[in-house]
């Protein structure tokens, strides 16, 4: 009897962690999922509106001067200016941020994920628990930066990419005859 | 005997195919007897399942950490570490989890299964059942086949999780990646449709481990020396058969 009692409570324990690693696989991996949040860590909530945020995602770093000061909470859209409304929260240990500073969207690596990164104004007042960071800069999406240089190449040197491929060309044919 | 050996042995495997068919049917068929006996089923699923977690999670924990690892290495080529997460969430949901999990299941819960029932069989305890009008199928080889059918996609859900967080330790604690960056990334490249897949692939794998396993043991040749072959070919067949199932698998869900 205690056999089957203690054989009875070990399937049981295997079937709930079992069940809870599915249910966390489930739930917190895809992004359509719903999301845990372990509560509210402390430190203080900024906004900030960008015109284009490219691929930042919540629960990106924000940084100052590359250290991690605090992440990003939120992503939406406001519906008046057309602009997206990124939410951020600032460890409490980052409290005399100058409230003229200025945010940009920067990229780690070539093709690593984006973050958020802060520059210091020159103010003695301070962001505070809801305040807005007014100057931002979007984020720079490397596939228009390509199409531009692509544009202004191709407008300046009409000519030159066919000039480029006649060497190639007589290289070919002579390779075979030695 | 020598000269008939070639078509012989070809019909000897089709033969086995079609036995393992038609006890396929049969052991479906029985395990909707066997669940009159519940108590049955979970003491295999302690067998199958409860017993083969240390394995799981050591594994669970040293493939994720070495997909750290190699990812961090790989990733730094490119300037691209904070893909990590991406690539560790994938590479364990679609393909390493349930296809390690499902050879490491072969190979501790399989082997058990065949044996025990092979020794069954040697020692005529399965002809004693049904003597007595007890039916094998569903006191003896039902249960055992549910199971591990149900262990088995449990025992994949530990092994990913445990794998996720082996990828954190190294990508993260040890390596210095972002961990909101390791998260978000994940969370953002993952889709329900890499989870299903998983699931589905743990799904198969543990009914095709099971049944393997189940029929070889049924079917032993009733000799201390049948027993062992017929442990073998359980570990080699579910093998060979798990990888090849993941590639169609796989190929199905791209």
């Amino acid at each position: 009897m205690r056999a089957t009692r203690s054989i009875e409570i070990g399937t049981g324990l295997f079937v709930i962690l079992g069940l809870a690693a599915l249910i966390f696989l489930t739930t917190q991996l895809p992004s359509s999922g719903l999301k845990l949040s372990f509560g509210k860590t402390p430190g203080y909530d900024v906004t900030a509106e960008f015109d284009n945020i490219g691929d930042l995602k919540v629960g990106a770093p924000v940084r100052m001067a590359g250290v991690r000061i605090g992440d990003v909470t939120d992503i939406g859209f406001d519906n008046q200016s057309y602009r997206a409304d990124v939410h951020l929260h600032i460890y409490p240990q980052f409290s005399q941020i100058p409230v003229d500073s200025y945010a940009s969207i920067d990229t780690e690596g070539l093709l690593g994920g984006q973050y958020i990164s802060i520059s210091p104004g020159g103010l003695t007042t301070y962001l505070t628990n809801g305040s807005q960071i007014l100057q931002t800069q979007s984020a720079i999406v490397l596939e228009n930066l390509i199409n531009k240089f692509f544009a202004n190449y191709s407008s300046s040197s009409g000519s030159s990419g066919k000039g480029a491929k006649t060497p190639n060309q007589s290289q070919n044919p002579q390779e075979p005859h030695p | 005997m020598s000269n008939a050996a070639r078509p012989s042995a070809v019909f000897d495997g089709v033969r086995k195919f079609g036995i393992t068919g038609i006890f396929f049917g049969r052991l479906l068929l029985a395990c909707v007897r066997s669940l009159a006996r519940p108590g049955l089923i979970v003491a295999q699923i302690f067998n199958a399942g409860a017993r083969s977690l240390i394995i799981i999670m050591l594994s669970g924990l040293f493939t994720g950490m070495v997909l750290g690892l190699l990812g961090q290495d790989v990733l730094q080529r490119f300037g691209a570490e904070t893909a990590l997460g991406t690539i560790a969430a994938l590479a364990l949901l679609k393909e390493l989890g349930p296809v390690l999990t499902a050879l490491l299941f072969a190979g501790r819960a399989g082997t058990a299964l065949t044996s025990e029932i092979g020794l069954m069989r040697a020692t005529d305890q399965l002809t004693a059942m049904e003597v007595m009008a007890v039916d094998p199928m569903s006191y003896v080889a039902a249960p055992r086949f549910l199971g591990g059918v149900i262990a088995m996609p449990l025992l994949v859900a530990i092994f990913n999780v445990i794998g996720l967080f082996g990828a954190q330790l190294i990508g993260v604690e040890l390596l210095g990646i972002d961990r909101g960056t390791f998260w978000s990334q994940m969370q953002s490249a993952v889709s329900m449709r890499d989870v299903t897949e998983g699931i589905v692939k743990s799904v198969v794998f543990g009914v095709v481990v099971s049944l393997i396993a189940v029929n070889e043991g049924y079917h032993a040749e009733p000799t201390a020396e049948g027993v062992g072959l017929a442990t073998t070919r359980t570990v080699v067949a579910s093998s060979v058969l798990t990888l090849l199932l993941d590639y169609v698998l796989t190929a199905i869900f791209l």
